[in-house]
């Protein structure tokens, strides 16, 4: 049988790494725009390795959001991870220890589990780390450069350069909107949500954590209430 | 509050509830989920993220309004035609930076 080797891991990493390139470098300037450190916007890509739950988390920091806040906001963007993760643990072989599990559950993105997801027979721990390896380092690095360029930049072209993180959100939820009525009506729901919250003068005091948990699982549940979809295994890459 | 204690300390909680979430399920859970509404609303949770982060802070993203709404209505018009993350990122950057290089100009 052809076993899957570290070697594969890097190959089948490499694209998955360039693309993250472009969203760490918009996540360093959008970071730094908001007046978070440099150092700490690496800081966070290094431990963290997710896109919504960082932009959301330099949103509450910049706002001197609790560090209650700031873990449920990080709970309800993030737990379609476990979703991911517990998928793949099925797939893992007989000799992925604890250890590997807990090291290399640290960077299950939605596309390092969309390609680990798709191979077939199980998954050593060696192409695990190499799949995750590249992914990793430009995810960082991406960070690093953009918070370094975003610290130079003149004024005009920070400012231009501070939509880009919401084109590429404006990029993922437009195209699946036009597909599936449930995604359209989720993405409406929750913009409508978040247009209240922020304009309506009785909820001047909700926090723009507090704010993305409400929209999140108000519009969600009844996205997953009002147009159920056919249960699959994995979820749709974000 | 010291300003590196609270930002040491907001990263800190937000990498181990990050890691947490996805670790307990890989290391130690065995059991499938199985209740049809948590697939669908997990399966939605990122649109409704993605869309409550954009609307309305896109609009206050540039140094002014106006430029922020040409920059999101080029965003949404490329990402209506399924243009690339990139594509869509760049444009919607060049539409804020050139609308407000006209308003400048016009002395507006």
């Amino acid at each position: 049988m052809n076993e899957l080797r570290f070697k594969d891991g890097i190959k089948d990493g490499l694209p998955i790494a360039l693309g993250y390139l472009s969203v760490s470098f918009t996540f360093g300037i959008t970071a730094v725009n908001m007046g978070i450190p440099a150092i700490t916007a690496v800081l966070i890509s290094l431990t963290n390795v997710t896109s919504a739950g960082q932009v959301a988390g330099i949103g509450i920091i910049a706002a001197g959001g609790g560090y209650a806040e700031m873990a449920m906001a990080q709970l309800i963007i993030n737990l379609r991870y476990a979703l991911m993760s517990l998928s793949l643990s099925q797939k893992l072989d007989s000799r992925y220890n604890i250890w590997h599990r807990l090291s290399t559950s640290f960077c299950v993105t939605d596309e390092v589990f969309a390609v680990a997801s798709g191979k077939n027979g199980e998954i050593p721990a060696r192409y695990m780390y190499g799949l995750i390896l590249l992914p990793y380092l430009f995810w960082s690095g991406g960070t690093a450069v953009g918070a370094f360029v975003g610290s130079i930049l003149p004024d005009e072209v920070k400012s231009a350069l501070g939509i880009a993180i919401y084109g590429m959100f404006i990029a993922i939820i437009i195209p699946p909107s036009k597909k599936s009525r449930g995604v359209l009506f989720t993405v409406i729901t929750a913009a409508a949500l978040s247009c209240l919250i922020c304009y309506v003068p009785l909820f001047s005091g909700i926090s723009s954590g507090i704010s993305i948990i409400i929209c999140t699982v108000i519009a969600a549940s009844l996205g997953a209430l009002l147009f159920p979809r056919e249960v699959r295994e994995e979820p749709v890459d974000e | 509050m010291n300003n590196t204690v609270y930002l040491f300390w907001s990263v800190a909680v937000m990498a181990l509830v990050t890691y947490l979430i996805r670790m307990l399920p890989l290391a130690a859970f065995r059991r499938k989920i199985k209740s049809k509404f948590v697939m669908n609303f997990l399966y939605y949770v990122p649109y409704a993220v993605l869309s409550a982060m954009t609307i309305p802070a896109v609009f206050y993203s540039s140094n002014g309004i106006i430029s922020a709404i040409a920059g999101f209505v080029v965003a949404a018009v490329l990402a209506f035609f399924e243009r690339g993350l990139l594509t869509v990122a760049v444009c919607a950057c060049g539409s804020v930076f050139v609308t407000e290089l006209i308003i400048r100009l016009t002395g507006g």
